[in-house]
């Protein structure tokens, strides 16, 4: 995206000064963050427990109230117009939130209706062929077909985020919260459900909220937001982040690990023991450095830095 | 999409999902049959027999239409409770975020309830045709109606309890202090005609007293035994019913909604 249409596209989430004090607190949870989210956007809130995450989300779903501050979402402000609000999101909470006593396509239903998207019928075959079709569609692309008749409680982890996913999208919203989705799943469960939110956003271009624990989830947003004690500590794409913090660097070491220290002093290249040597590749390029050494190496490796890498100094760092 | 007005259909969605994990839920039905069979037929049946002839009516009839009511009271105002036990499975949020007025929620989740307790209330009235409880198709037609007002005021008084409660562990412990001391406050199973000042206080105070006699008005209605039964015209318990469910609902959902997003 170019920064001309990025100015232009009014953006989706709109957030000004957000505060948010816990009843009996002492510190704010969530202390003064702003921050916007254009149309169609992958916007993750990374950060560590009791950053202010999930009380963020909740904020920006209308399920707590702020302390100060502002936020619209989709052009509606959360303080005046929390029905509307309501209206244009989708959610996937941290904790299943299917009833567990009704079946998968039961959960859908209620959903469907009560976002009024459809009108109330007390049993499936009554329910419109416009709902019907819809549900046997999506139903093929979880392939659950036989089991979308089936009590939610016999359902495994992975195919109950996957179903509240299915339910989240029903009503078409325009932002999709995912409050650490896939915490709990195993990696098979978890890369498919991310083939299934990017085939999503393909299709309906919806903006994504995410939060999450796993930082190679994030690799794929168009924009991270590091929150540490309740205010944000960086924000921009992943690969500026990575930049802006940790550049690439090269690691070696050799057998004459006295003689490579000696060396690398004398000719004036920085380096750090990790234990083995870890030089900066900012201001050289691999390959002249490795050639300026003499001393035989028996370790050589390139390290491009990870979000992770990032994030964790990022944190430190404040 | 259908009317961004109409909040009928999600009500009834709601509503019906109650009532199918009713149907889901076989250990909920079968102790909520026992607990009526206990007191009609045990304890009835013993106030019966040893006072019986002296008070110059029937204990079994009395206890009958005090536990039909009591039952139908507190299935609906525990079944509003347990929307904190659904706010634990966070449950609740899914509903809590949707794009309905929280009244309709409440509403939706006390006509549900008032659907799972109508079934207790039939087996209720089932034992009672079984224990020799005077009952022609007129008074059975006259209950269901009277009961489903019971229940539904019984759901907005949960409201407000729950409005006050912050856990299922708190919930679970207040319940002996809110039902219990109704029990005897409103007269299920004992006369209530002549209570000492303080006592007579309370009892006014009892929400589950207006629903107990409004019942018994309405089945002991033409009967020679009404005036020792009956406190006061159901006409009068149904305007104190219908002015303490607004209230209750009203107020129980503003504090409900606040305490949820005022944390």
């Amino acid at each position: 995206m170019t920064v001309a249409t990025e100015v232009a596209a009014p953006a989706t989430i709109v957030v000004e000064g957000l505060t948010k004090r816990y009843k009996g607190a002492e510190v704010n949870a969530v202390d003064g963050i702003s921050f916007r989210v254009a149309p169609g956007e992958l916007f993750a809130l990374l950060g560590p427990n009791g950053a202010g995450k999930t009380t963020t989300i909740s904020i920006l779903t209308t399920t707590l109230s702020a302390t100060s501050g502002r936020a619209t979402i989709a052009g509606h402000d959360l303080a005046t117009e929390a029905s509307a609000v309501r209206g244009s999101v989708g959610i996937i909470f941290q904790k299943p939130s299917l009833d567990q006593n009704l079946t998968a396509e039961e959960n859908v239903r209620l959903h469907a209706i009560l976002y009024r998207i459809y009108p109330y019928r007390p049993l499936f075959s009554l329910m419109p062929v416009g709902y019907r079709d819809r549900v046997r569609e999506l139903a093929a692309i979880l392939g659950i077909e036989k089991e979308m008749f089936k009590p939610v409680k016999t359902f495994s982890g992975g195919m109950k985020r996957k179903l509240e996913i299915v339910r989240s999208l029903m009503h078409r919203p325009q932002v999709l919260f995912l409050d650490e989705p896939t915490s709990g799943l195993d990696a098979a469960s978890r890369r498919a459900l991310w083939d299934h939110l990017r085939s999503v956003r393909a299709e309906e271009r919806t903006t994504v909220f995410l939060t999450t624990h796993y930082l190679d989830e994030a690799e794929d947003a168009d924009r991270v937001c590091i929150l540490n004690r309740g205010r944000i500590v960086a924000e921009d794409t992943p690969d500026k982040v990575k930049r802006a913090l940790t550049g690439e660097y090269i690691l070696i070491d050799a057998e004459d690990r006295e003689g490579l220290r000696r060396e690398l002093a004398l000719r004036a290249i920085p380096f750090t023991e990790t234990p083995q040597f870890r030089i900066p590749l900012d201001e050289f390029g691999a390959h002249p450095l490795l050639r300026s050494i003499e001393t035989p190496l028996s370790v050589v490796r390139t390290v491009a830095p990870t979000l992770e890498d990032a994030y964790l100094k990022v944190l430190a760092q404040s | 999409m259908i009317s961004e007005h109409s909040q009928l259909g999600p009500i009834l969605a709601l509503a019906q999902r109650d009532f199918t994990k009713l149907l889901r839920d076989r250990a909920r039905l079968i102790t909520t049959l026992i607990f009526p069979f206990v007191f009609i037929g045990a304890l009835g049946g013993a106030l019966q027999a040893n006072f019986g002839a002296a008070i110059g009516y029937s204990f079994l009839v009395l206890t009958f239409t005090g536990v039909l009511a009591q039952t139908l009271f507190q299935s609906t105002a525990l079944g509003l409770i347990s929307l904190i036990e659904d706010r634990e499975n966070d449950f609740s949020q899914e509903i809590f975020i949707s794009p309905l007025s929280r009244y309709s929620i409440i509403f939706g989740k006390i006509l549900g309830e008032t659907l799972v307790a109508l079934p207790q209330g039939l087996a209720v009235i089932l034992f009672g045709l079984v224990v020799g409880v005077p009952l022609g198709p007129g008074s059975v037609l006259g209950l269901i109606v009277a009961g489903t007002i019971v229940a539904l005021f019984g759901g907005a008084f949960g409201v407000l309890v729950l409005s006050t409660l912050q856990s299922q562990r708190a919930a679970n412990q207040i319940f002996p202090f809110i039902f219990l001391p109704q029990f005897f406050l409103a007269g299920v199973f004992n006369p209530i005609q002549v209570l000492p000042w303080y006592l007579e206080i309370a009892s006014r105070l009892a929400p589950m007293r207006y629903a107990v006699d409004f019942l018994r008005g309405i089945y002991y209605a033409g009967s020679p035994e009404y005036d020792k039964v009956v406190l006061q015209d159901p006409l009068t318990n149904l305007a104190i019913m219908g002015g303490l469910f607004a209230l209750f609902l009203g107020l129980g959902t503003v504090l409900f909604v606040r305490s949820e997003r005022n944390r």
